[in-house]
């Protein structure tokens, strides 16, 4: 059965993109999208009947060299069950959706058949991060890892006539490097140590990891400590955490199912993944994962003060995506991995439902995507809006406090967002926890502020647009109230699993996490300050009254706020300066230096060196060769002479034939 | 009394006053040829006054071969001569240089 879940989507999209020709356009399509709905139903049933066992399931041996082997194996436990429903689920949603989105599409001729690409695209996908998280050894992640990484780069560049994605399918590939060196350090360094790739033999090493030392670079490092770092690294590209995350924004060029599917729901949490994965190595490992709380806890709160102020509804909802991430870690960091998988489970619901949401806007308003143009939609499109509407409640964390009925009552969002909150205030952390109720503030800002603009007020921007603006297909809808109802229900459903106690969720994930006899987090984030409690609702209340004062009440307040602080507006709207920052110490040296190797290295001293060989030398030593041919007997002859003379006085000087 | 050492002295200045016969020569190509057997035949003497000197008739052998081919070589080079002068109407040394690259 898993291996049916996993090789579905392979088989999607082998047959969807290799063979749209002999079986046609559309059913190339419906072939990789059924067989994504077989692998996200046998998921559910994987999900619902799995006993927290972990299980192997060996489909061939993969590698076999020396101490290294690797099989291609399927590891089955909690943590890839988890994951398999978030990724298959959103994978054939996706699909689905993407028969009404993709279905016209201006960036392509009449005669052109993008679609069956795009399918083959999603479904090959679908594939890699599948093998990412049923991975059983770190190669196999790995090989994930670039998989997900390359379908990413191949739908950002879908639109490849645009100028703009093809920069930004490179930016993300070239940014994802960076991180992916330390994660191939990373391996590396605990083949190094371990030698072994085995998942199991790895944690079963950790404690030993914990004492030992390694040189690393110029300095000594603990051996458990370096690895969780590296990790991290390999995580923070992945996941467009602070300082690589600057191609996230830039990857919403994509087709909006795209960003759904994968830079909300599933590639990007990844790296959460891999966190939570690696957990019995991360609990060894206590500077690394403070710094993990720091760039979480920042990235959170970076990208939500970037969030107030774009007017890219595609991009808001991207550092949304980038400030949600940063909250899982922060968890993760922590040590409550149960409770960032939490999160990544609701996050995956209503992320990939605001994006689909934003994608039926999109559809509708004919691919504008400027907020400032929208306004007023919300009788034009009933039900995205209402999709949209839950989706926002389900982000903000909209919810009754402190009525526990057995799990608390709220939007997936409410519960699972208090959850990390909770779990930070009662690890000590009070920074972290100050940042992310901030940050969750502003979440709620800028949540209700794409609501307002999109949703209410008056039409803006071109007339004609607004008038053909419509609601979607059923194709499209679908999804969105699929994705609607595990908005609602997945964080009171799965609270006791992931968030009840620590001997609750240690039954529940049986080997997959792992935490120390002394973590107790859980627990003991239950039993935190009622004022902790309320801080992340009240901060929602702030946030949306604010966004109502701005967007609904007087709708001039930011422009003018804006003006009075440009500095700061600026600030925000460039996003902190990074790109400028990056392309002023990376990107232009990088191209002063490529484009000195090419014109002086390769140009001057290559070309030229041959060319000069080829056309300056050899020609020389021709002529003069050419002129010794005179044809004349009597030359030919005394340079016969010479050269016996010359040979005779050699052989006679070195001795003859002794 | 005349030994081995006169032979070659002989042979040696009739094989310099061939190779020069080649060199010097700037007017007819029958000389070229003349001169190159006249250089064969000092090695000839060569070869027959060490076949002498030293009892072996392997030398005389090998010297009767040679005069023999290059009767042959003569009349080869000779008839392509006839047919050089029937095409270019010259067999001045100076206009012979078709043999170049």
């Amino acid at each position: 059965m898993a291996v049916t879940v996993l090789l579905a989507p392979l088989i999607g999209a082998i047959i969807a993109g290799l063979f749209w020709r002999v079986i046609g356009e559309r059913p190339a399509q419906i072939v990789a999208t059924a067989l994504l709905f077989l692998s996200a139903l046998l998921s559910w049933v994987i999900f619902l009947t799995h006993d927290g066992s972990v299980q192997q399931i060996t489909l061939m041996r993969w590698i076999d060299s020396g101490t290294l082997v690797g099989d291609w194996a399927i590891r089955l436990d909690r943590l890839t069950a988890v994951m398999l429903i978030v990724i298959t689920t959103v994978s054939a949603l996706v699909h689905l959706y993407s028969f009404g989105y993709m279905a016209h599409d201006e960036n392509f001729r009449e005669d052109e058949s993008y679609r069956p690409r795009f399918f083959a695209y999603l479904s090959l996908f679908t594939f890699a991060m599948l093998m990412l998280v049923t991975a059983d050894n770190l190669v196999q992640l790995f090989f994930g890892w670039e998989g997900v990484g390359l379908a990413s780069y191949l739908l950002i560049g879908f639109y490849f006539r645009k100028q703009s994605a093809g920069a930004a399918a490179m930016k993300a590939f070239i940014v994802n490097r960076v991180g992916d060196m330390g994660l191939i350090l990373a391996l590396m360094v605990i083949y190094f140590l371990v030698d072994s790739i085995q998942y199991d033999d790895v944690f079963a090493a950790a404690p030993q990891l914990a004492e030992t030392s390694v040189r690393f670079l110029w300095t000594d490092w603990n051996a458990a400590n370096l690895i969780a770092f590296l990790l991290f690294v390999g995580a923070m590209g992945k996941s467009a955490q602070l300082f690589l995350h600057t191609w996230l924004p830039d990857a919403m060029e994509g087709p909006t199912p795209v960003s759904a599917l994968i830079h909300a729901a599933t590639m990007v949490t990844a790296g959460v993944f891999l966190v939570a994965r690696m957990s019995p190595v991360m609990e060894y490992a206590e500077t690394a994962m403070a710094f993990v709380v720091l760039i979480g806890a920042f990235t959170a709160f970076f990208a939500a003060t970037v969030g107030l102020v774009q007017n890219d509804i595609k991009r808001v909802i991207a550092y949304s995506t980038c400030s949600q991430l940063g909250f899982m870690f922060v968890a993760a960091g922590v040590g409550v991995y149960s409770v960032a998988m939490f999160h990544l489970l609701t996050h995956a619901f209503f992320k990939a439902m605001l994006f689909l949401g934003a994608g039926s806007v999109i559809h509708g308003m004919h691919h504008e995507q400027d907020m400032r143009n929208y306004g007023g939609l919300k009788d034009k499109m009933p039900y995205t809006f209402w999709a949209m509407l839950i989706g926002t409640l389900a982000i903000t964390g909209v919810g009754i406090p402190l009525l526990y009925i057995g799990f608390p009552v709220g939007l997936a969002g409410f519960v699972s967002k208090d959850a990390i909150i909770e779990s930070v205030y009662a690890s000590g952390t009070t920074y972290a926890f100050w940042m992310l109720v901030f940050a969750a503030l502003m979440t709620s800002f800028y949540s209700w502020r794409l609501m307002f603009l999109t949703f209410w007020g008056a039409p803006r921007g071109d007339k004609h647009t607004h008038e053909h603006a419509h609601e979607s297909p059923q194709t499209m809808l679908i999804p969105l109230a699929v994705l609607a109802v595990g908005s609602v229900l997945a964080g009171m459903v799965f609270y006791g699993p992931f968030f009840g106690s620590t001997d609750q969720v240690r039954e529940y994930f049986g080997a997959a996490i792992f935490m120390a006899e002394d973590n107790n987090l859980v627990s003991e984030a239950h039993y935190v300050p009622i004022w902790v409690v309320l801080s992340p609702f009240v901060a929602m209340l702030l946030g949306l009254g604010l966004a109502y004062q701005f967007y609904i009440r007087d709708t001039s307040l930011p422009g003018r706020l804006a003006e009075t602080f440009p500095g700061a507006y600026q600030f925000l709207l460039n996003k902190w300066y990074f790109d400028e920052i990056y392309e002023f110490l990376f990107v232009r040296p990088s191209k002063f230096l490529g484009r000195f190797l090419w014109k002086k290295g390769d140009g001057a001293v290559i070309d030229g060196g041959i060319n000069g060989l080829a056309m300056g030398v050899v020609p020389f030593f021709t002529r003069l060769a050419g002129r010794a041919q005179s044809g004349f007997i009597y030359h030919y002859a005394t340079a016969m002479v010479i050269g016996i003379v010359l040979i005779v006085t050699f052989v006679t000087l070195a001795g003859g034939s002794n | 009394m005349v030994g081995l050492e006169h032979y070659l002295t002989v042979a040696a200045a009739l094989f310099v006053i061939g190779i020069f016969g080649i060199f010097l020569n700037r007017k007819n190509i029958i000389i070229i040829l003349m001169s190159i057997e006249l250089m064969l035949l000092s090695v000839n003497i060569n070869l027959v006054a060490f076949s002498s000197f030293l009892n072996d008739l392997v030398g005389q052998v090998f010297t009767m071969f040679i005069l023999t081919v290059a009767a042959a070589e003569a009349a080869i080079g000779l008839a392509i001569l006839v047919c050089f002068f029937r095409n270019r109407g010259t067999i001045d040394v100076e206009d012979v240089n078709v043999m170049k690259g």
